[in-house]
């Protein structure tokens, strides 16, 4: 649906590079996460989807256009195909919430009886029709961000683009719209792909990731496998955040490992059965029982003690847990 | 002096005069200096059409004539007066050089209001596939409304006083009322009458333009 070929973004002749040749493509139906610090490019990555940016190298190419040879009439049609949510919502402050949701219609010069069904219809999806009169100043953020969603959704988009969409929104808020979000990429197939800097925001809703650090995309992979196993330490630190993941103690005695659990696994007494036959001691260093989206997961880190820690390491991957040996690692 | 003294009838026809020559350039003003700022904004640094070349032009051209001070303008715009509306006398006489001296003061506080627009609207108007025309005339012109009526009220209280002084070279209206009898023939009371009607005038154009931004303000 999306395939960024070897994509780089220069603003200044001669100064740095806001992406050096990112490779990427997005499946259709898929809810793809970029992650990254601010200045890592998200922003422009984003923005080169809906040609709002242009590269100065390599191609984007979306929904079988590239963006860059598209004249102004097809940029303009492949906008409409491609709805935009952002962090500071950017409604319009002197229409009222069905005005907004209507602006893009009456961009498109669609006749007045189907605007208003069509607003109509988007409030009621988000949930706004109480207060299709009122204008943005009047509502709460999460509210702000809800008109924004039927706007970008009006003129009926496969694709959705979410700015940050959730950063100025506390907890709760950001829980209702990524729910929303994700109900409309289960029920209208939508393809969406969304920036943010929390690894909170990717585990709830997206599908894949990739992890963007200086202009350049150091991971990309299923969100589990990113999440439970980050190959970069640009990643590591994202779900560090997000887990509050403990520092091995260097005053540490044994062997010490990561576990992890995934579906099924989760949920079974492992470890206290390996315990009984192997003979291992076991201290509980730091652990994290959570969901990625629907599928529930656990990660332990042992120091394992006496016994037979081999067989024990041998007994854990044969029930299915993935171990990792962190004794090397002593600056984590 | 006493109240007697007053003319009442060359005081109703200069309120009248100053009034017809307020509501003349002012809209005149607003036709020639909105789209003035409009395009003094839209060809900056980082706007949808940047073009160094006219925006210094028009900048300076903007700049030129608001640092003639409105007397000398007044005398040196009258042989184009002549040519633009056949007299340098009279309302008619007054409305070229008013327009000349308010027009780009105007562009000025317009290219402001204009500025003070989230450009995250902006951007959000081309992402939902606007065409710039569509931007600016759905968009960024409504989302400034607040502070282009606030901006028009400014210039109209400029022009009060700029017609106070049309009437040295022959406007007529209050300002003239105020200089003829009041300076010139030492009557001080059709001098504080002009005053106070003048003072009345830019209070009533304040608290007006005041309730208008009120009204279409929504932040």
């Amino acid at each position: 649906m999306i395939a960024f070929e070897a994509v780089s973004k220069t603003y200044a002749a001669g100064g740095n590079a806001a992406l050096s040749a990112v490779s990427l493509s997005v499946q259709a139906g898929e809810v793809f996460g970029v992650i990254g610090a601010s200045g890592a490019g998200k922003s422009t990555l984003i923005r080169l989807i809906n040609g709002l940016e242009t590269p100065t190298g390599g191609r984007v190419v979306v929904d079988g256009d590239d963006v860059a040879a598209l004249g102004v009439d097809g940029l303009r049609a492949l906008r409409r195909r491609v709805g935009m949510i952002f962090q500071h919502f950017n409604l319009l402050s002197g229409k009222t919430v069905a005005q907004n949701v209507a602006f893009p219609l009456k961009l498109a010069g669609r006749p007045a009886a189907e605007v208003t069904a069509r607003t109509a219809e988007l409030l009621e999806r988000v949930g706004l029709t109480a207060h299709a009169d009122k204008f943005p100043a009047q509502l709460s953020g999460g509210q702000k961000q809800r008109v924004g969603i039927a706007r970008a959704l009006a003129t009926g988009p496969k694709i959705l683009l979410c700015d940050e969409a959730t950063s100025a929104l506390d907890p709760e808020t950001t829980e209702q719209i990524l729910d929303l979000v994700s109900g409309l990429n289960r029920e209208l197939g939508l393809t969406i792909v969304l920036i943010t800097h929390e690894m909170d925001v990717v585990r709830r809703v997206c599908d894949r990731v990739a992890v963007l650090e200086a202009g350049r995309v150091v991971e990309t992979g299923a969100v589990e496998d990113v999440f439970l196993h980050p190959a970069s330490d640009t990643a590591r630190r994202f779900v560090r955040e997000a887990d509050g993941e403990p520092a091995a103690d260097a005053a540490l005695t044994g062997r010490v490992v990561r576990l992890t659990f995934r579906g099924e696994a989760t949920y079974k007494p492992v470890l206290g059965e390996v315990a009984r036959t192997t003979g291992v001691d076991y201290s509980i260093l730091g652990g994290r029982i959570h969901r990625l989206r629907e599928t529930p997961y656990g990660q332990l880190t042992l120091a394992l003690t006496g016994g037979d820690i081999g067989a024990a390491i041998a007994q854990f991957q044969a029930a299915g847990v993935r171990v990792d040996d962190l004794s090397g690692e002593t600056a984590r | 002096m006493s109240v007697s003294n007053i003319d009442w009838s060359e005081i109703g026809q200069a309120t009248i005069d100053t009034l017809a020559m307020l509501g003349g350039s002012m809209v005149l003003t607003i036709a020639l200096g909105l789209p003035l700022g409009v395009v003094l904004f839209l060809t900056g640094k980082g706007q949808m059409l940047e073009n160094r070349l006219a925006n210094g032009a028009l900048s300076l051209l903007v700049n030129i004539l608001r640092s003639v001070p409105f007397v000398i303008l007044l005398i040196v715009m009258i042989p184009l007066t002549v040519a633009l509306v056949g007299t340098s006398l009279g309302v008619a006489g007054a409305i070229p050089p008013l327009v000349v001296g308010a027009a780009p003061f105007f562009a000025r506080l317009v290219e402001t209001a204009l500025r003070e627009v989230d450009r995250g609207v902006i951007e959000a108007s081309f992402a939902m596939g606007a065409k710039r025309r569509q931007v600016v005339l759905g968009a960024l012109l409504p989302e400034a409304l607040p502070g282009l009526v606030a901006a028009a009220t400014v210039t109209a209280v400029a022009l009060v006083s700029y017609t106070a002084m049309a009437g040295v070279v022959g406007a007529g209206g209050l300002g003239d009322l105020a200089i003829r009898f009041g300076y010139q023939r030492f009557q001080t009371d059709v001098m504080i009458v002009t005053v106070v009607l003048m003072l009345v005038l830019v209070q009533a154009l304040q608290m007006v333009g005041d309730a208008v931004v009120r009204r279409v303000s929504h932040r």
